[in-house]
């Protein structure tokens, strides 16, 4: 092997210190998916025999020291803290900076980020500065041995990386035995908000680092959320959805949505494409900046399959895409569709459904 | 301005594997990958409204110039390529490694455009690590940009639940930076006739690892061996999934009656 400053061999590994999960947060809420890695950071570190240890960024005191009691009654050993006033809001040069020197500092053996748009922004920075390697958006993790086909060296407790490919296509299992930290991106709702324990004990470790001029060259200007409230999909049965195919007359098609969603016991939802064009409220959209949901139906209406819409709702156990182009993605997830104008579609199936309702009653 | 451009298999068709569990690239017709239109046609806009060279760069097989020369077709001045058997089998930081020392060989410029991520990796990762290798900010999922009078820009960036205005303090002209773009900006133009004439004359250089003049201690940033990840094992997990069924009986009542039937959601939604 040649020489390589940022390089660790597996035989430091036991030097390693354990698994860091990088935190994010709205205001005083330590995110879901934050949590839910808390959770798989836990049980990976039980695996290894090491510490859980989370790095949480921010600017407010008072917020900052409630989530580190969460994240200790959610797993963590340890919780390390960098508070700055420039790292009110998430912006790349400083939060890079913050998570690279702790890394550099703790060396762990595992890190993981949630796959946001946060995360999947700084995550690969971070991997290029340490020169470590980087999996993004993986659905599964798991520690194994592996024995390498070419070099035939043998690694134990590895951690495997797990995420689809070619839109889903193929699940590719990626590992990176020779480079530490081991790190990936994690999409969220794949693993579960661990109980809490409120009686775990924790330690907190302040740090700062030294950030510079050159990382302040870019700053937020505004932030605009869309969500005015949010539909609870998780837990709906049947979803119906609709997208951008709806623009020739959105208003009437969200209409027709709403009302087989009703005859049909169901919610509606929505692409992000909709939500952007204004014809429903973000707090019913589905996808890797929606909702997560995992319903017995999902009703595609003028929904094209976009990998961030799919990430949200591929646990369906069935889905139906209505689409009038028949080359659409959403039908290599579909288990039936129509190739038809939803305008056409929606309102006889309505007729249908309303038909058969009379008959059994 | 840059703009990197990467060349995909077609996903409208399916993906051929080879026995080694690695993609067939011989079974099906690439295409540019679809987020990289979007790219160009950011770079395309600013060069519209303020001039300005753009310059596409691509990595792969020789015959990823086909999408250098759509590039050309659409708009962009020059294209070229990379590609050397040394950077098979490249992942993210390898890869990154490879075209941002190829950027620096190009030269000067003030942005460097990418799509958002590619559709056959859907990594996302390329992009931010060109930025870090070039020590320049970086703007990741940007959907709008807009410029000041004092010449900074402001970038409309996706967020979780909507969206970040994201503004450089320091006029572009003295912060060179790199910009990933998305799906939902600006939509792609259609190529011209005379577009398409520049490109069939243009020339692409091709270069390999020793044209883009590695240092002596970074000969092994290439390829395999500058790559930290490997793919231990790809699998079908579809391949039990049955492939759609498409009602295609009859008009559509009767597309609908055996939707119904198949499906069985009413019997669902009622018990
Ligand atoms: C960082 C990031 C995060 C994102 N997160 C999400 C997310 O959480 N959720 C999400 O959904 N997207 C998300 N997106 C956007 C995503 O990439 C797609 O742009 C979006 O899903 C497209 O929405 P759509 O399918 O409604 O529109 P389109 O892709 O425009 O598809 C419309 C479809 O309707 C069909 N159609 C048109 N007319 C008719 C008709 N009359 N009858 C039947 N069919 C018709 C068309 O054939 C087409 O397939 C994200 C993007 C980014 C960059």
């Amino acid at each position: 092997m040649k020489n390589n400053e940022n390089k660790l061999s597996h035989d430091t590994k036991g030097e390693l210190s354990g698994v860091l999960v990088v935190v994010e947060h709205v205001g005083a809420e330590v995110s879901p998916s934050s949590l839910q890695l808390t959770g798989k950071g836990r049980e990976l570190a039980d695996q290894i025999n090491k510490k859980l240890m989370t790095v949480l960024i921010g600017e407010n005191e008072e917020s900052l020291n409630k989530m580190t009691a969460d994240l200790i009654s959610h797993g963590a050993d340890i919780v390390y803290i960098s508070q700055h006033k420039e790292l009110a809001e998430y912006t790349t040069l400083p939060y890079v900076r913050v998570v690279a020197d702790l890394i550099k500092d703790i060396k762990p053996e595992i890190v993981l980020f949630s796959a946001s748009t946060s995360g999947r922004d700084m995550a690969p920075r971070i991997a290029a500065r340490i020169q470590t390697g980087l999996t993004a958006d993986c659905t599964n993790l798991v520690i194994d041995d592996f024995d390498d086909p070419i070099s035939k060296n043998k690694y134990q407790k590895v951690l495997f990386q797990i995420r689809p490919a070619f839109g889903g296509d193929v699940m590719a299992t990626i590992v990176s035995p020779d480079h530490y930290p081991q790190m990936a991106t994690v999409r969220r709702n794949v693993f579960e908000v661990p109980p809490e324990d409120k009686s775990r004990k924790g330690e907190i470790i302040k740090f700062e680092s030294n950030i510079t001029g050159p990382d302040l060259c870019l700053s937020i200007e505004e932030i605009i959320r869309q969500t005015k409230k949010t539909v609870d999909l998780k837990k709906a049965r049947i979803i119906v959805s609709g997208g951008r195919g709806l623009y020739k007359q959105s208003e009437k098609g969200f209409k027709l949505i709403k009302e087989l969603a009703d005859l049909l016991g169901g919610e509606v939802g929505a692409s992000r494409g909709a939500v952007d064009s204004g014809w429903i409220d973000h707090g019913h959209q589905v996808g890797q900046t929606g909702q997560t949901v995992k319903p017995e139906v999902y009703i595609a209406c003028g929904i094209s399959g976009a990998v961030q819409h799919i990430a949200g709702m591929s646990g369906a156990k069935m889905i139906i895409a209505i689409n009038k182009d028949s080359n659409a993605s959403i039908f290599r997830y579909a288990d039936y569709g129509l190739t038809e104008d939803v305008f056409e579609v929606l309102p006889k199936m309505i007729e249908y459904l309303k038909k058969e309702k009379n008959i059994e009653n | 301005m840059i703009v990197l451009v990467k060349q995909v298999p077609d996903p409208s068709k399916k993906v051929g594997m080879t026995e080694q569990g690695t993609v067939d690239r011989t079974k099906s017709l690439p295409i540019m990958n679809p987020f990289d239109a979007f790219a160009l046609e950011a770079a395309l806009s600013i060069k519209d409204k303020y001039g300005g060279k753009i310059t596409v760069l691509s990595m792969g097989p020789p015959k990823a110039d086909e999408v250098l020369r759509e590039a050309i077709t659409l708009g962009a001045d020059e294209g070229v390529l990379l590609s050397d058997r040394k950077m098979a089998a490249s992942d993210t930081l390898a890869t990154a490694f490879t075209l941002s020392k190829a950027i620096e060989k190009i030269g000067d410029f003030s942005f460097i455009f990418c799509g958002m991520q590619a559709i056959d990796g859907d990594t996302a990762q390329v992009g931010p690590q060109i930025a870090e290798r070039l020590n320049i900010p970086q703007v990741t999922f940007v959907e709008e940009i807009n410029f000041n009078e004092d010449m900074t820009a402001t970038f409309k960036r996706v967020i979780e639940g909507g969206h970040e205005i994201v503004k450089s303090n320091l006029p572009i002209t003295e912060c060179p930076m790199l910009i990933t773009i998305t799906n939902t900006a600006k939509k792609p133009r259609l190529p011209k006739i005379t577009g398409k004439f520049k490109a069939k004359k243009a020339k692409i250089p091709v270069w390999g690892v020793k044209d883009i003049e590695p240092d002596e201690n970074q000969h092994d940033k290439f390829g395999m061996s500058g790559s930290p990840t490997r793919v231990k094992k790809i699998e079908r997990p579809n391949s039990g999934k049955e492939p759609c069924r498409v009602m295609e009986d009859g008009n559509v009542e009767e597309k609908i009656e055996s939707l119904m039937e198949h499906s069985k959601i009413n019997s669902l939604s009622t018990d």
